[in-house]
């Protein structure tokens, strides 16, 4: 085999390689930007929520929260403080008087610029509406939040 | 801006399994085509079992790639075809070494990679939430000592080269360390979810870095006692390195604290060097890496050969390298497994030599990406400690390679010849996978509920 063609197979191949690496960095590019459409037909698929007037969608970044019925009412803690524990115990930053509620039984965190509720096992289950949660989720401002008797929501 | 009235303007990833079938193609062509251009680099023909060849990895591929689109719809769309080319090529180099020293590693390496693709299908199957790992923190740490201990069994463990890492049976062998790293990241992931509040805010703040407190520092000190014994009683440089490198990351991440860091590395310092001063078998590698050229060839120890060689060679590959089977890499010793990178280094040159670092940052970028985006933090643990695993091990083996860092025996992740590495780096992947497919996937709606159904899900009050 002459040697030109070995040069133009060793050339071909590394540019199979490169190619290979390239694609993939393409698909990394592409994929950064996701895809936005499923919100807006999200949007379209619940009609009936958009005529209902609107707690939650009100502006600005929650700054505090707040537990706004039960034993606790009128309790709160900064989300500058953040992660948040909600539970019996001692190191709560929210401390519930409520025999529904464990020990440690949630956090409320930061994740980029939104902020998640998350059940840390408890016995009773933390709610949102009618729906337990089994892995973290996204709060927004008036979502709220039901652990025990005790029901709590991010405010501004 | 026009801000939507739905719930929250969300941020939802696409599946692009097509965009994986399209890449897969791709690796299929590097892995056939190196193949194919060792045949012709050496013999002057393609292998009359190409055809063979080329059908099984593309089986194998194709079966890994319905099993995501099956029970992993969402996962990462690029992680499995890099791990599939970097396979193929590690394959192929394999084979020009077992055509120039004739011997048959590459048929062995392939029927590990098969096996590490059925336990890749097998994870996936099994493991459908990533967050079970959690129940296994303390089961698996335990499995993860008792597998470090093994080699160390009369009867069972073997010293190759001088590092006792090896369990033979028969006439199996097998590298333990390489599945208990897997396990490893599980204990670490699982213990510093439940642990990180305490470790991340008692403490002190002296001169800008917050120090942890006393009592906290008990399993940073188990774990580095646990790599230095690893050093002494296994002289395993690379592993230990590895391990302990793995838990600093995993503590800095899950705390956000330097001062881990800080009390970490000189925890690594101070251990380094004593055992510098107390194992002659770590003192030899450090000597051997200050100056090289004093070991190697006629009327010296030839302890260097291996490094010397690889760097000869790459230095011959140059900048497009020799072509694959035209180079000469059978003068390194152990070229096909700790050295395979130095073999590519002088067959493709530094072009074949960057791509193949890249593919590497991509799986260690994709896995971080999947630890950013991950909701909950076990998913978040295991990802940045299943990336920070590979990035180390590449770090470690290629600076070894490459001269950069002093010489330790780990094998570069799905290149290296070598069936306990193989199967177990698939299995992080498909770990990696399960974590990206839970992380990407649009959460559940939770909205709709909440506002239609407010009035029943009131709490009652008596």
């Amino acid at each position: 085999m002459s040697e030109l063609t070995l040069f133009l197979i060793k050339i071909s191949y590394l540019a199979i390689l490169w190619i290979f690496v390239l694609s993939a960095i393409s698909v990394v590019r592409s994929d950064m930007f996701g895809a936005r459409m499923p919100a807006t037909a999200r949007e379209a698929a619940t009609p009936k929520a958009r005529r209902q007037p609107k707690q939650k969608t009100r502006k600005g970044s929650p700054t505090h929260v707040l537990v706004v019925d039960g034993a606790n009412a009128g309790e709160r803690a900064e989300l500058s403080e953040a992660p948040i524990l909600i539970g019996r115990g001692a190191d709560a930053a929210i401390r519930l008087d409520d025999d529904y509620v464990s020990t440690r039984h949630a956090r409320i965190a930061a994740s980029g610029d939104q902020w998640f509720v998350e059940d840390l096992g408890s016995t009773n289950g933390t709610y949102i509406g009618s729906a337990r949660l089994t892995q973290p989720t996204t709060l927004a401002l008036g979502t709220q939040v039901r652990i025990g008797k005790t029901l709590l929501e991010l405010r501004k | 801006m026009a801000q939507p009235a739905g719930p929250i303007m969300q941020f939802v990833h696409r599946r692009r399994r097509g965009a994986e079938l399209f890449l897969l193609v791709l690796a299929l062509a590097v892995g056939v085509g190196a193949y194919a251009a060792v045949g012709l680099g050496v013999k002057g023909e393609v292998p009359a079992d190409i055809v063979s060849y080329g059908g099984w990895l593309a089986a194998l591929i194709i079966a890994a790639h319905i099993t995501v689109r099956m029970v992993a719809p969402y996962a990462d769309p690029v992680l499995l075809p890099i791990v599939a080319a970097l396979n193929g090529l590690g394959l192929a180099e394999i084979h020009r070494l077992d055509l120039a020293l004739d011997h048959h590693f590459a048929r062995q390496q392939l029927t590990w990679m098969t096996l590490g693709v059925a336990l890749f299908v097998a994870t996936l199957l099994i493991l459908r939430d990533h967050r079970t790992l959690q129940r296994f923190t303390y089961t698996s740490g335990l499995a993860a000592i008792v597998l470090l201990l093994l080699p160390m069994a009369p009867g069972l463990g073997k010293t190759v080269n001088g590092a006792r890492i090896w369990i033979h049976a028969g006439s199996l062998s097998f590298q333990p360390g390489e599945v208990a790293k897997v396990l490893l990241v599980v204990t670490f992931a699982g213990y510093l979810v439940l642990h990180r509040d305490a470790l991340a805010l008692a403490g002190r703040r002296v001169a800008m870095i917050d120090l942890p407190r006393g009592r906290d520092l008990g399993p940073i000190l188990a774990m580095w006692v646990v790599s230095l014994g690893i050093l002494v009683f296994q002289h395993d440089l690379g592993s230990s390195l590895l391990f302990f490198g793995l838990f600093l990351i995993m503590l800095y991440v899950a705390t956000e604290r330097a001062g881990w860091l800080l009390v970490g590395a000189s925890l690594f310092v101070a251990g380094s060097y004593a055992v510098y001063l107390l194992i002659p078998h770590v003192r030899e590698r450090f000597v051997l890496w200050s100056d090289v050229w004093a070991h190697y060839g006629a009327g010296t120890d030839d302890k260097g050969r291996q490094t010397v060689e690889t760097m000869f060679g790459m230095a011959y590959g140059g900048l497009i390298g020799r072509g694959l089977g035209q180079g000469s890499p059978w003068r390194i010793p152990f070229a096909e497994s700790d050295f395979i990178f130095g073999a590519i280094g002088e067959e493709l040159g530094l072009t074949g030599a960057i791509a193949v670092i890249l593919l590497y940052g991509l799986i260690v970028e994709r896995a971080f990406r999947a630890a950013l985006i991950s909701r909950d933090d076990i998913g978040k643990l295991l990802a940045t400690g299943l990336g920070g695993a590979v990035a180390l091990q590449v770090f470690v083996v290629v600076g070894g390679v490459t001269h950069l860092i002093p010489l330790t025996g780990l094998t570069t992740p799905f290149l290296s010849y070598g069936g306990s590495s193989l199967v177990a780096n698939w299995v992080i992947v498909a770990i990696l996978l399960r974590i990206s497919d839970s992380a990407r996937r649009p959460p559940p709606d939770l909205s709709l509920p909440g506002t239609s159904d407010m009035d029943e899900t009131q709490v009652v009050k008596m």
